[in-house]
């Protein structure tokens, strides 16, 4: 099977950052797709399918991460994840609306 | 940041009375009242803000700990209590398994990358298998406040 690898870099719009509950939704993604997925944020690369390792990542406002997968469906899971993060922000608000 | 900065000394208890999430939530955040760390807080309302967002995603994250936790404008810092189960608590969590240690942390309203900071702290530590185990075996305070400066110092634990 073609090992596709797929890296974007996507950056946090929401003002509260990637709290628990964004994660959770980041990860609940991330889980539907077969690909292995990491999420650096330069520091450190954690695993994007598990709710502990993308919480440590304290990503605030404005950080921007790298988000890489591997896999046959690499491709979607990125876009899907970039799509969460940067177009709908987890349904959260900007800095200017709050 | 360290767990020290934000876990507070006297409101750790190595064995909660309920059994159940909503006792135990109450439990902690008496503890951070009795402490004097809400200060004019309501403490009933905290509990139920509390339940609330547990009622909208649980924070049990499995691995047998759940981590609580709401922004509040009773704290101008945040804001941690720990307590552990000996029989485990049904929290809903993640894994369906029962949770034995559990950290409620109250962050302010206006500092969301404080909250980060915390809580980026704190999984790190929990991540840590012996930091879990050494938490849910902790039988005193003072092991609970050992443990805490033991994982202040040593970033492997």
């Amino acid at each position: 099977m073609d090992s596709v690898v797929c890296e974007i870099s996507v950056e946090i719009k929401n003002a509260d950052g990637l709290h628990m509950r964004p994660a959770m939704m980041f990860v609940d993604i991330a889980s539907q797709y077969s690909c292995d997925i990491t999420v650096s944020n330069g520091e450190r690369s954690v695993d994007g399918k598990s709710i502990m390792q993308v919480s440590i990542l304290a990503a605030t406002y404005g950080t921007k991460l790298k988000i890489r997968a591997e896999g046959k469906d690499s491709e979607k899971a990125v876009e899907a994840l970039r799509e969460l993060v940067e177009d709908t922000m987890f349904n959260e608000p900007g800095p200017e609306e709050k | 940041m360290k767990l020290a900065d934000f876990v507070c000394f006297k409101a750790l208890i190595p064995r909660l009375e309920s059994t159940n999430r909503d006792g135990v939530i109450a439990e902690l955040v008496n503890a951070l009242d009795a402490a004097g760390k809400l200060g004019k807080g309501n403490c009933k309302d905290l509990i139920k803000t509390v339940i609330k967002r547990e009622n909208e995603a649980s924070t049990g994250m499995g691995k047998s700990v759940a981590v609580p936790h709401v922004k509040s404008n009773a704290v101008s810092e945040v804001v941690a209590a720990i307590g552990m189960s000996e029989a485990g608590v049904d929290f809903s969590s993640l894994d369906k398994q029962p949770v034995y240690s559990i950290i409620l942390l109250i962050s302010p309203v206006d500092d969301p990358d404080k909250h980060l900071q915390a809580m980026e702290n704190l999984f790190h530590h929990l991540q840590t298998e012996k930091f879990r185990k050494f938490l849910r075996q902790a039988k005193t305070v003072a092991e609970i406040e050992d443990l805490i400066r033991e994982a202040d110092e040593n970033s492997t634990l």
